[in-house]
Order: structure tokens, then sequence, then C-alpha cells
């Protein structure tokens, strides 16, 4: 990649970096949409259209040995994590080469490699294992974080309650960042929750919890940063509440009559992609040609995915049964 | 040596936290109070409130915590107090310890060990009475054992410790006070196989858990009565070792099946339909079932004897397929 003036500091490479997850996030999720309309893609699949600066923000604050869970909107999240393309493509693709040999879809992307846990469908699912993994790390005294995903509808579940009462108790190395997109599916908060302020109902646990502008890249990794560096101090876990907006509909089949579209177009003012590239401009001396690089990087690596994917091989049939029991006992 | 089978899993359990620093143990009850049965007694002050692991009231999010700390390398033991409660913790186990595995294309083991008790016979009522390990087995992914005697209970869960798979003990019990003989250097028992607990020629009597010593006393009985019965002990439940059960049905051409869960859907309604598939004909009379009543489990003692397996249940069940 050549991004010539914006590679002059390091404060500007990091935001470049940033920039750059969110615009292939975007640009990969835009052509699922296209290959969902032509059925190479099936199931169910969410897409984070809008959503892009908590993956990049959050995950950039992590290292290769730290944890993450996620949910079932979780294409940016793997992407972020560094699963290739081709795999996460490949999997949505119903293929052997998918990061889950076909057997998962858009909505259970996992990379044991990458310590990436899923890509769990059930809303508040993964909280729980989150909490495990944090505590199997401070039990065998490593230095590690485990990221949890969710977003606002798992506040309504007992899980959220259950394991934020058991972090905090234990106090175990977990970020909980609830991406806060205020709908549950089709229900608004306001229609699910008695209190709305989640940061506050977080910190009711004595869990350091901030709310966090998440239309803004910036404050996302500033506030995931401050976060894990707390975490990785010892303190516990943290709640971050990441005030969101999707662009799209819940899901594909959503015809999304809960919400006006005036209220869409005006969040998608906020867009976090063309309020980073601003951003850039005005203080990294980024150019148009630097934007059109990273677009190009995106377009060459979803191509590069789409062959991958259409040439990848389908898990044979009489392998249906493996990986129900381990095959080494 | 003398001991009992809650000694025999508290051995176990002491065992395995000495053998692995892997392992520890989790749920409510299990430290301070001692073991909600007095399985985990004394081992909060032998091995550590980190080792001997309290948990808030929260079935879902500590077997759940299991399942991500089996992920991050440890080998939890969670216990919960007993079946009824672990519906509240039934998304983690199936949605998530059965199943990672296989979604994650054979990425994520979840080496987890899941214990709990099961069954009636103690006047709890229903919300502390069922036995739902049947419907445990009905998942795939998951390995569910029964120990019946002193001997699984010391070495079933030594055993489960070395499965990379999830594994679910269900303790009847009834069981806890039952004492006996168990030789010292008793230790890992297989977990594949069903046994002949009593070896006999004119009957199969097909029993596990908490309805094994139904099934022993009524073949007392039946040998009074001149009719040889064998019985088998499942000890797994999920996988079924099927080829026991065959091999004993074809030596004894006769099937009664205890089972302490309800008829409809239960463990019982699938040995019968595996043994009607492979060997129906080496059947001399109809497959026999003994169930619990189709009832929640009533309190009082009148009622919830008659609603379980009896012995004089199995008797007459054996004496009709005889004949």
């Amino acid at each position: 990649m050549s991004v010539p003036n914006a590679a002059a500091s390091p404060r500007a490479k990091e935001r470049t970096e940033l920039l750059r997850q969110m615009v292939r996030i975007r640009r990969f999720e835009e052509r699922c949409v296209e290959l969902y309309s032509a059925a190479e893609i099936r199931g169910f699949m969410h897409l984070y259209i809008g959503e892009e600066a908590i993956a990049a923000g959050v995950l950039q604050a992590l290292d290769p040995g730290d944890a993450v869970v996620s949910t079932y909107r979780e294409h940016g999240h793997a992407l972020a994590r560094g699963v290739p393309m081709d795999a996460v493509l490949a999997e949505m693709y119903g293929r052997t080469s998918g990061c889950s040999r076909g057997r998962g879809g858009s909505m259970h992307l996992f990379d044991a490699s990458r310590r990436f846990y899923g890509g769990n469908a059930i809303v508040g699912g993964g909280l729980p294992i989150a909490t495990g993994l944090a505590l199997a790390d401070k039990m065998r005294h490593r230095p590690t974080v485990t990221a949890c995903l969710f977003g606002d509808g798992a506040v309504a579940e007992g899980e959220f309650h259950e394991c934020l009462n058991l972090a905090a108790l234990w106090r175990l190395p977990v970020l909980f960042c609830c991406e806060n997109n205020m709908y549950a599916m089709g229900t608004a908060l306001a229609r699910s929750h008695a209190a709305t302020d989640l940061a506050l109902r977080a910190s009711s646990y004595g869990i350091p919890s901030w709310p966090v502008d998440a239309m803004d890249a910036l404050a996302v990794a500033d506030a995931a940063n401050r976060a894990v560096e707390s975490i990785r101090g010892g303190s516990g876990p943290c709640f971050l509440e990441l005030r969101t907006y999707r662009f799209r509909a819940h899901s594909m089949y959503d015809p999304e009559r809960y919400r006006a579209a005036a209220e869409v177009e005006h969040w998608k003012e906020l867009d976090p992609i063309p309020r980073l590239i601003a951003r850039l401009r005005a203080e990294d001396g980024f150019t148009d040609d630097d934007v059109a690089a990273i677009e190009a990087e995106a377009e060459s690596e979803i191509a590069a995915a789409i062959t991958a994917a259409e040439a990848g091989p389908l898990e044979p049939v009489e392998d249906l049964t493996r990986f129900v029991y381990s095959e080494q006992r | 040596m003398k001991t009992t089978y809650r000694e025999a899993c508290r051995e176990a359990l002491r065992d395995a936290l000495t053998r692995d620093d892997r392992v520890f143990l989790m749920g409510e009850d299990v430290g301070a109070y001692g073991g909600c049965f007095a399985v985990s007694l004394g081992l909060l002050e032998e091995f550590g409130p980190e080792r001997v692991r309290d948990t808030p009231l929260s079935e879902s999010a500590f077997v759940g915590a299991g399942i991500g700390a089996a992920l991050g390398g440890l080998r939890p033991v969670v216990e919960i107090m007993t079946v009824n409660f672990s519906l509240l913790a039934l998304d983690q186990i199936l949605n998530n310890a059965a199943t990672l595995l296989h979604m994650s294309g054979g990425q994520l083991n979840v080496p987890l060990v899941i214990r709990m008790t099961t069954g009636a016979g103690r006047q709890l009522a229903a919300q502390h009475s069922h036995s739902l390990e049947g419907w445990y087995a009905h998942i795939p992914g998951l390995r569910i054992l029964a120990p019946a005697t002193l001997e699984d209970a010391r070495g079933m869960l030594w055993t489960a410790l070395q499965d990379p798979d999830p594994v679910l003990l269900f303790e009847h019990g009834t069981l806890y006070g039952m004492s006996g003989e168990l030789d010292d250097d008793a230790g890992p028992v297989d977990i594949d196989r069903a046994a002949v607990r009593r070896p006999g020629t004119d009957v199969t009597v097909v029993a596990y858990g908490g309805t094994l010593g139904t099934a022993l006393d009524a073949a007392d009985d039946l040998a009074g009565t001149g009719i040889d019965a064998e019985v088998i002990d499942l000890r797994t439940l999920r996988p079924l070792d099927m080829p026991t059960v065959l091999g004993s049905v074809a030596r004894t051409h006769r099937l009664v099946v205890v089972d302490e869960g309800w008829r409809s859907g239960s463990l019982s309604a699938e040995i019968a339909a595996r043994v009607a598939e492979e060997a129906l004909y080496e059947l001399d009379a109809p497959i026999e079932r003994v169930c619990t009543a189709e009832v929640p489990i009533p309190y009082a003692k009148h009622l919830e004897e008659a609603a379980l397996p009896r012995r004089d249940d199995v008797v007459a069940a054996a004496r009709r397929a005889v004949g």
C-alpha cells in the first residue's frame, strides 16, 4: 500500500489504518449484498454498515494473544481481527476453504489461530464464554484481555447481568463492548428497556463504564486503548457503550418498518468513514490520492476473495458428521 | 476399602485437582458450604478458593464461563446442583458446548466436564426430582455418563477429563449414601462400553444410574422364581453402546428397559427402537419398558413411590416377557 503523505507520522499511520479497516469492511459488505442478491450467499446475513468504527477502533487496541468473542453481526470484527477475507467469504459461500469449513456461514465465523471465538447467533450467548476466557487468562496469570462484542439487545438478557456480576466479582480481564445501535432487531431501545443509559447500568456492577460516540473512529480507538490499558493493569473488567447506528436493515429479510427514513438519513450524515477522512485531510495532510489508494486496495482484496471463494471446493458430504466429536481422544 | 458413592465422587475430584493444575471446580456452594450434597466437603481448605470456586446463582453464566475457560486451556469441572437447574444453562450447553466444535469446522474443542445430580426418591417434589439425562443424551456433541457404582463414581471423572469434548456426568441423588468396597488403587474406567452387572440367560434388563439397583434387586427376586435375568448397566447414555445390549438380547431373546425418565420420547424409547431395528427377529416377546409415570414428580412419599420405576414393576415386566 502506498499512502505517502499520511505515512508521515506514527499518529497518521494509526489513523490511516483505522480508515483502511473501515473501508475494506464497508466495501466488502456492499459486495456481499450483491452476492446475496445473486444467491451466492444464503441464510441470514446481518450487515455492519455504519458501525465500522467499532471494529476498527476496538480491535486495534488488542494484541495478537488477546481473545475476541463476537455475535452474528461479525463480518467487520473478523476482518479487523485479521481473519483473511478469502476465508470469511468462502465461509459465506459454504466452501471447505471457509473459516468454519462451511458449517457456520455468515453468523458463525471462527478462527482459533487468531483467538477469534465467533460468531454467536444467540443474543448474549457470547458473554459467558468471554467471561470464561478471561477467567482462564487470569488463573494462568497471562497478561491477556478478552474483548466481548455484543449488541444493545443483549442487555435485556439475563446472561448480561449474570456475566457482568461475575466478571466484576472476580475482577476478570474482559472488555465488554456494547454496540448500541439503538435497535434490538426491530425493537427500539426505549421500547424495550426501562432504563436506556447502558453505561450507567453497567457501572452499577462497579465496572468502569464509558459512553462513546462510535460514529467517530478516533473516539472509539481512544476509549478502547484506555480501557485495555486499565484492564491490563489489573483493574478488572471495563464496559464501553459504543453509540452507533446501522444504516442497513437488521438482516437481509427485514422490511424495516420500525424506523423512519429521515432518522436513517440523519445518521448517515454522521458516517464514520467520511468523518475520519475529513480529520485526516485537515490534520494529517491526507489527499484524494491517499483515499483512492485505500479504496483500490480494498477493491482488489475483495475481487481476489470472490475469485477464491468461487473456486473453493465444497466440503465432501461424506464428512458431514465430522467434528461432532473430536477425532483424537 | 469401605467407602461411599459420595466419598468416591470426592476422591475423584481431589485426585483430579491434585493431578492436573488446569483442573478447577466451580459451582453453587461447592466451597464454603462444603458442596450442596457434601461431595466437595474439605476441598476448599485443601485447594483454596481459586480452584474450588463458589459461584453466584447464575447457571448460564458459570456454565458458559466453564466453556470459555475450557477454550482458554483449563479443564473446568462445573457442578450444577440438580438437572432441573441445568435448564437455566441449557442454551450454553446445547448452543455452545455441544456445537462449537462442529460449527467452527473442528477448530474449537470444549474439554468441559459438568456434574449434576438427577432423579427422584427424596421427596423433593417436581422442581428438584426430574430425570432429564435422556434429553441431554439427545444432543450430538455431548458425552453423557451415569455412574451407578462406586467404581464408576471414582473413575468416570478421570476418564471424562481426558476427553477433548464436553462430558456431562449425572449422579443420581439417592446414590450418594450407597456404601461398599472399593479397591484402594481404583482408577479411570472405560466410558465407551456398557457393563453386564449380572449375567443371566432368560431376560435382558437394561438399566443405568439410579435404576441399576432397582434392576439388580428385581433380578434377585426373579432368581427366586427360577428366572435368570441378565442386568446391563448402560453407564454411557450417549453414545450408546448398542453392541453390548444387542449381544445380550441375542442370548436371552427378551428385553426389559428400566428408565427413570418419562416414557414418551425417552431413552428407553431409543433403546427399544434400536433393538427393534437391529434385532427384531432375536426377540421372543414384545419389548417391555418400566418408566416413570407421566407426571411431574409429586412430594408425598406414597405418590412419589408410585410414580417411579419400582422393583415389583421390573419383576412383573420380566415375567410378562418370559411368559
